[in-house]
């Protein structure tokens, strides 16, 4: 199988002595640091862990559903479990995964600028994350909560004696480490592009990271006043959702929802970014339609704040808003088919090779558009009432955030591996574990959609014998899919030290962040770059080449 | 130390001035990136507010009667007082603003100096409303009462109000929930701003701002006019439900 990986002799080559890893030392300069490089690597490892307590809460899920019985745990300790897996997932896993920890490494280097606009509100978000992520630790920890993800009242508020408030607050906080990572991408994309890079010469990359940052930035604030109002409700019994008193707890749910419906595009969008850079270098082509690409990107996310009613489908909202929020939510999958649509023709003729970032790549197109076109089961209002509460949904969205997000993200970490740690993890070990991972998630996944349509109802501990067999091959598959996830762990960390030194561009990329040295200078650019090429422009690169082969010649 | 001409000396680049960050190209561009910025995080309290608003839209049309009862409990001559002092606030705000860019230190301190006292009067005024509403049996949760809008007392020199039913009457529980959520909000965002004030005031008084670098004072004006412009909203909102009658 051919290659486009071209190391640097390994006899010779050496890691630069002066990069943003080694500019400072200590503790302190970690914890105090401006650097959007260092920051994104304080994510990273924050991020992971949190990824491990909800994918060991996942199992637990997994374990107790092996049998029909609740044997394993009890059904509120079933309750708690679930509940804290996806709280964990979704505030303190998915939302920050791609953006937080790539984007926050990549966009400023992207767009040719020295840091992020603002280095010490980047650091802030952090901590944020930080407080947010260890209230909830805190949470679960001291007797957990069993709300499920979402909150919903008047459970949350009259009927649960769970940490409730704790979580609460513990997503309010994190909710505002999101505000601050958005505003941060959206004036650094704004104001700090370097001389030349045109809103159209930017990666794809940046262009979906700045459409999740215009939800981050409007959305997640909805999100906050509305879990204030919960814990209002709760601590001193203010009546807004309370229909004892006059209000209206579809109310919380509209609100809710209309954070936490654009709230999966925040999830998804940055993830199609990364598949935009990886489909592009590993079929050696100008990614087609890039500005359809582009475009798409912030038609999801316009789109993405007028469809929330679909999650309520089932809640008594009128029918007449039922017809018309079904048929936004067909809208929505509009930009998303043209992007998938693109990455295809980009394959099309293309060069392609089969390294680890290209086979998540694979993943995420095969899973998201099967998780996708699920949904749009999910989105007319006759089969979803059929469908949802069921198995049915959550292998839809465990397709979608999953299979499709996790493989992005998996695909991005790998394709930027080398510049972030200036060494490369082993090829065939990881080609290995991208496999595992999609065989082992659709082993996990699919039985769940043939559950759902059987009728198995989402969030209870026990169910009936018949569908065990089913229960069984999901369990199965979820041990697999957990070695496709420990892989990376090990032998990523195993990189840190003895992989091979990577140079400046392993892949031969186009991007600004593949000109420079791996890993990069704390100020990224020795001198700001002045920008003439396009985006996925490969015939610049040959004739950079060239031009740097005649200079050394 | 902090005068102009050694700030720019003791730069390493002699044309920028010693207060621009290194990762900005130019200050033009660093004061654009911080002015967008702020905006931008006004746009997040709008529609953190806007949650709110939306609440208050929903139950006004359910429960009309209900919001009119609850409003005409607010006293008028207080909520416009407010109004008038936080208006003023905001211009001795700007004042400062003005003060910064032209360099008066002197007029900086004694515009944030005014804009604190005004500020204290502006919470002072709301929690003797607060207070009237414990009083009252007006606090939703914590100590509410009903029955005084189902048989209102007559206010001496008026006529009694007529009585609510029953039902609706409870209902003036979320207009009161609707009213300290947001007027409380609001207050902990004039909180929130009076800490930043005292910091700048120290700075101030320090000399901070005398060589021109008043991002600061500047974003943080925009701020203290935003939480003047949700008032603006909240008091027609609350107080003056159908006044007329």
């Amino acid at each position: 199988m051919s290659s486009i990986v071209s190391l640097p002799d390994q006899t010779t080559a050496r890691i630069p002595k002066r990069n943003y890893l080694t500019n400072e030392n200590g503790i302190l300069s970690w914890l105090l640091t401006g650097d959007h490089k260092r920051i994104a690597i304080l994510y990273l490892i924050s991020i992971t862990f949190f990824f491990f307590i909800g994918g060991a809460l996942a199992a637990l899920i997994r374990l107790e559903l092996l049998t029909p019985q609740s044997d394993l745990m009890a059904a509120d300790t079933y309750n708690k479990v679930f509940s804290m897996h996806g709280i964990i997932m979704i505030f303190l896993f998915l939302v920050p995964s791609v953006p937080a920890t790539l984007g926050n490494f990549l966009i400023p280097i992207m767009v040719g600028a020295k840091d992020l606009a603002f280095p010490k509100i980047n650091l802030l978000s952090w901590y944020l994350y930080l407080i947010g992520g260890g209230m909830t630790l805190w949470a679960m920890i001291s007797g957990g909560v069993d709300t499920g993800w979402t909150f919903t009242v008047p459970l949350s508020t009259h009927y649960l004696n769970t940490n409730v408030v704790t979580t609460g607050l513990a997503i309010f906080v994190a909710g505002f480490s999101s505000i601050f990572t958005g505003l941060n991408f959206i004036v650094t994309i704004h104001r700090m592009r370097a001389p030349g890079m045109t809103w159209f010469k930017l990666p794809l990359f940046v262009w979906s990271n700045y459409a999740a940052s215009i939800l981050m930035v409007l959305g997640t604030p909805v999100l906050a006043i509305t879990l204030v109002l919960v814990v209002l409700e709760r601590t001193i019994g203010i009546g807004v959702f309370d229909p004892t008193k006059g209000g209206d707890p579809i109310l919380f749910q509209h609100l809710f929802w209309f954070y936490s419906h654009p709230a999966v595009y925040i999830m998804i969008l940055p993830g199609m970014g990364v598949i935009s850079e990886v489909i592009s270098t590993f079929s050696r082509k100008r990614v087609f339609g890039y500005s359809a690409v582009a475009f798409s990107s912030v038609a999801i996310a316009v789109f993405g704040f007028f469809v929330w009613e679909h999650h309520m489908f089932i809640m008594g909202v009128s029918n007449y808003s039922t017809l018309i929020f079904s048929l936004l939510t067909m809208l929505v999958a509009v930009p998303s088919a043209i992007k998938i649509f693109n990455w295809a023709f980009t394959l099309y003729k293309g060069s392609i090779t089969f390294e680890t970032p290209m086979l998540y790549a694979f993943g995420f197109m095969g899973l998201f558009t099967i998780g996708g076109l699920t949904g749009v089961f999910l989105g007319s209002s006759g089969t979803d009432i059929h469908l949802t509460e069921t198995y049915f949904i959550v292998a839809h969205f465990h397709f979608v955030m999953v299979g499709g997000m996790l493989m992005a993200f998996l695909s991005g970490i790998h394709f930027w591996w080398p510049k972030m740690t200036g060494r490369m993890y082993p090829e065939k070990l990881s080609q290995l574990a991208a496999v595992v991972t999609f065989i082992g998630f659709n082993f996990t996944f699919f039985p769940q959609f043939l559950l759902g349509m059987l009728g198995m109802p989402r969030r209870y501990a026990a169910y009936p014998p018949e569908f065990q067999v089913l229960n069984v091959f999901s369990t199965a598959g979820a041990t697999i899919l957990g070695v496709g996830y420990l892989l990376p762990m090990i032998y990523l960390v195993w990189s840190l030290k003895y992989g091979q030194i990577a140079g400046n561009n392993p892949w031969q990329a186009t991007g600004l962040e593949w000109q420079i040295q791996s890993p990069p200078l704390t100020e990224n650019f020795i001198e700001i770059p002045v920008v003439t090429q396009d985006a996925y422009d490969y015939e610049w690169l040959e004739r950079q080449k060239e031009r740097e082969v005649t200079q050394v010649g | 130390m902090d005068s102009p001409t050694v700030a720019l000396h003791e730069s390493t680049h002699s044309e920028h001035p010693s207060y621009q960050r290194h990762h900005f190209v130019t200050m033009a561009q660093q004061r654009e990136s911080a002015s967008f910025g702020m905006w931008l995080f006004l746009l997040t309290e709008i529609m953190f507010f806007g949650g709110m608003f939306t609440a208050y839209l929903i139950y006004r049309n359910w429960y009309y009667p209900a919001f009119v009862a609850g409003s005409h409990t607010l006293s008028i001559v207080l909520g416009t007082t407010n109004t008038a002092v936080l208006i003023t606030s905001s211009f001795t705000m700007a004042m400062g603003v003005w003060c910064a860019e032209t360099r008066r230190r002197g007029g900086l301190i004694l515009s944030i100096i005014l804009t604190l006292i005004l500020g204290l009067a502006f919470l002072g005024i709301k929690s003797v409303e607060y207070h009237e509403k414990w009083v009252q049996h007006h606090v939703p949760g914590l100590r509410f009462d009903a029955m005084s809008f189902v048989h209102p007392k007559a206010e001496p020199g008026q006529p009694a109000e007529p009585g609510l039913p029953l039902d609706m009457a409870q209902h003036t529980e979320v207009y009161f929930s609707l009213y300290f959520a947001m007027t409380g909000m609001h207050a902990l965002h004039m909180i929130i701003g009076m800490g930043l004030l005292i910091f700048m005031l120290i700075k101030a008084i320090r000399g901070a701002y005398d060589n021109g670098n008043i991002t600061f004072i500047e974003n943080f004006g925009l701020y203290w006019h935003f939480v003047d412009i949700v008032w603006i909203f909240l008091f027609p909102l609350l107080y003056l439900i159908s006044r007329h009658q």
